[in-house]
């Protein structure tokens, strides 16, 4: 299987304050289609550097960077705005969704951009489809500030989706989020897994870490750990233990 | 994204913040209303006095005679007593574009009738004068081709005349005295005002030029000869072939004529009415472009309130250009949306300045294109700034940003 995500040796070097800062100092590594890697590391480590390189928003001062087998260290603004729209999908800490707009037309924004003209129909089923698919198609036209922050969350995640991307790269998605909620998250990235698509995420939580198949830890701007985590947490057990303490807590209560 | 798309984004944007739209809006509106009131009070004035110039007639062409000078005074413009009769009929004869001829004898005179005495202009004219002046008898009729072969002692009386002698009863069969002289009152000319430089315009006998030759003035000399040209663009045609005919006649002396054309009055005439327009204009661009700052300020606040949705929209793939039509459409929005419930204004006020001071006030749809074009205009080049910055953004910078 050829690697959807493949960086050669990259590098990092921001020169806007007095002192150069070597965030990422020589990186390799590669990822197969269908993997689903955690990366984690203390503030500083590089990691949130890393992942700005992954998701192409920003460029690398040194190394290569193939992306589905396309060369995209070299591209300019519009070309990474470009692949952004059609290879890449994001999902942040804040959810980051437009106020005042419905779910359905948040997941629809990136349908909008980029070179394809969709017809509002088009638009509509297929934001709607992404919507089912996290578990929202009952919530298609509620305002975000009417859903839950872990319904946001999900419809971020729809919206991520939307563009068919080759890897969706989460920063801290359960960041914002209580642990019974993260879980419920979790379930949901899981489940786009098993489907076959490419999760990078970004966390602190050892547990939530465990809900990937690989792990990265980060320190000083190298890669210092890379394992396959042995013994996975699934969601939807993790869920049923978490169901049956709440009823516990209360049946003691 | 999609032209339609961006619309509603830019509606939405802007109804977020109601209060604030609208409140930038009103420096637009109040600009572009004050182009449009200023520039219907400033047309309407043109056209009152474009009105007024055409109200002297037709496409007319007007010979004065040259200045008198006697052992080193000089008379003035119009004080030689050089134009004849000839000079006149050489006039219809020869120059084709000249369609009405009609030798002017201007006389005060005291007027005697009903036993009541009235002092008027005695005016001495041909058949087709009404015609080239536009103006119609209302009672009776123009005297004819015969009275003026023959310089018949009949007259015809312009209003005021008629209200001063007669008081209100119908003139016409009635007889008048001139200089001891009895005219018989054939017709009553309508209404026609006061001209452009403030004369009563019915306070006027008119009888035929030969009988003002030989019965009042008694002198073989005209005081103008008025000629109308068969339209506008012969005008200046027939301004020349007159001097170049009247100068043929004196064979080659100084000239001592002077040939006016009514554009060159009008002109002159419209030119303070014009100055006046882009003045007010001026003042009203002021406005606008005060308004305008207003614009970009709020524009600016927008893209720095907004810089996490821009990072977003630019991490899921937006271009900068998209970026930039967004804001720039925002902006435009804006501006066009306060440049049309300005030219609203702007009409409503000019109708109620027309209303309350009875002032001439004419709305023309160049105005209102114009007013509407520079406030879209107007979004562009304030809004263009703030857009831009906005699209120069740093897509994790502004993800960032609290």
């Amino acid at each position: 299987m050829s690697a959807v995500v493949q960086i050669e040796e990259i590098h990092k070097i921001y020169n806007s304050g007095e002192v150069p800062v070597h965030a990422v100092r020589g990186v390799s590594l590669q990822m197969a289609k269908g993997e689903f890697v955690a990366v984690m590391g203390a503030s500083g480590s590089g990691k949130s550097t890393l992942m700005n390189l992954l998701g192409c928003l920003d460029r690398p001062s040194q190394g290569r960077y193939l992306l589905d087998g396309t060369d995209v260290s070299g591209l300019d603004r519009d070309q990474l705005a470009d692949i952004r729209n059609q290879k890449l999908g994001f999902v942040f800490q804040g959810f980051n969704l437009l106020a005042r707009t419905t779910a359905r037309e948040n997941v629809e924004l990136p349908m909008l951009y980029g070179q394809h003209h969709f017809t509002s129909k088009e638009l509509h089923g297929r934001a709607m489809s992404c919507l089912e698919l996290v578990g929202l198609g009952q919530r298609a036209e509620h305002f975000p500030s009417q859903l839950s922050g872990g319904q946001q969350q999900r419809v971020a995640i729809a919206r991520a989706l939307i563009n068919q991307p080759q890897v969706i790269l989460a920063d801290e998605p359960t960041g914002n989020l209580d642990s019974k909620t993260s879980v419920e998250v979790m379930g949901v990235f899981q489940k786009l897994n098993a489907q076959g698509i490419t999760i990078i995420m970004v966390t602190h939580e050892l547990d939530i870490a465990r809900f990937c198949k690989r792990n990265l830890i980060m320190r000083d701007g190298r890669l210092v750990s890379d394992v396959a985590v042995t013994g996975q947490s699934v969601a939807t057990v993790e869920l049923q233990k978490i169901l049956e303490a709440e009823a516990a807590a209360k049946l003691t209560a | 994204m999609r032209f339609f798309n961006t619309i509603k984004v830019a509606l939405r944007a802007l109804r977020r913040n109601l209060l604030r739209s609208v409140l930038t809006a009103l420096g637009i509106i109040i600009g572009v209303a004050s182009v449009i009131l200023m520039a219907s009070i400033g047309d309407g004035a043109k056209f009152q006095v474009e009105a007024s110039i055409a109200n002297l007639g037709q496409n007319i062409v007007t010979v004065f005679p040259g200045n008198f000078t006697a052992g080193g005074v000089r008379g003035g413009m119009g004080s030689a007593s050089t134009l004849t009769v000839e000079d006149a009929l050489a006039i219809r004869t020869q120059i084709p574009g000249a369609l009405n001829v009609s030798p002017d004898m201007r006389d005060r005179s005291q007027i005697l009738a009903n036993g009541l005495n009235w002092n008027s202009t005695i005016q001495g004219e041909d058949v087709n004068y009404l015609d080239i002046r536009i103006w119609s008898v209302v009672s009776g009729a123009m005297f004819g081709d015969a009275d003026v072969r023959s310089g018949s002692k009949v007259c015809v009386i312009g209003k005021t005349v008629a209200d001063q002698l007669f008081q209100g009863t119908d003139p016409v069969g009635e007889t008048l005295r001139i200089r001891n002289i009895p005219f018989k009152i054939v017709g009553l000319l309508a209404n026609k005002g006061f001209n452009y430089f403030g004369q009563d315009q019915d306070d006027v006998v008119i009888i035929p030029y030969t009988s003002h030759l030989k019965r009042i003035a008694r002198r073989p000399f005209l005081n103008s000869i008025t000629v109308q040209s068969a339209t506008a663009d012969q005008m200046a045609r027939v301004q020349q072939d007159i001097t170049d005919l009247l100068q043929q006649r004196r064979n080659g002396k100084d000239p001592d004529f002077t040939v006016r054309n009514q554009q060159d009055l009008a002109e002159a005439a419209t030119a303070t009415a014009k100055t006046m327009t882009w003045l007010l204009l001026i003042t009203a661009s002021i406005s606008l472009a005060v308004g305008g700052i207003g614009v970009m300020n709020i524009m600016l606040v927008s893209v720095t309130e907004r810089t996490r949705e821009i990072g977003l929209r630019l991490a899921v793939g937006a271009r900068g250009k998209d970026v930039l039509r967004q804001f720039l459409l925002e902006a435009v929005t804006l501006c066009s949306i306060g440049g049309i419930i300005g030219i609203g204004c702007g009409i409503g006020f000019s109708g109620l300045i027309a209303h309350i001071q009875g002032w001439p006030v004419q709305i023309s749809t160049i105005w209102i294109l114009v007013g509407f074009s520079v406030s879209a205009f107007i979004g562009i080049v304030f809004g263009f700034f703030p857009a831009y910055k906005a699209a120069q953004l740093d897509p994790i910078e502004a993800l960032r940003y609290e």
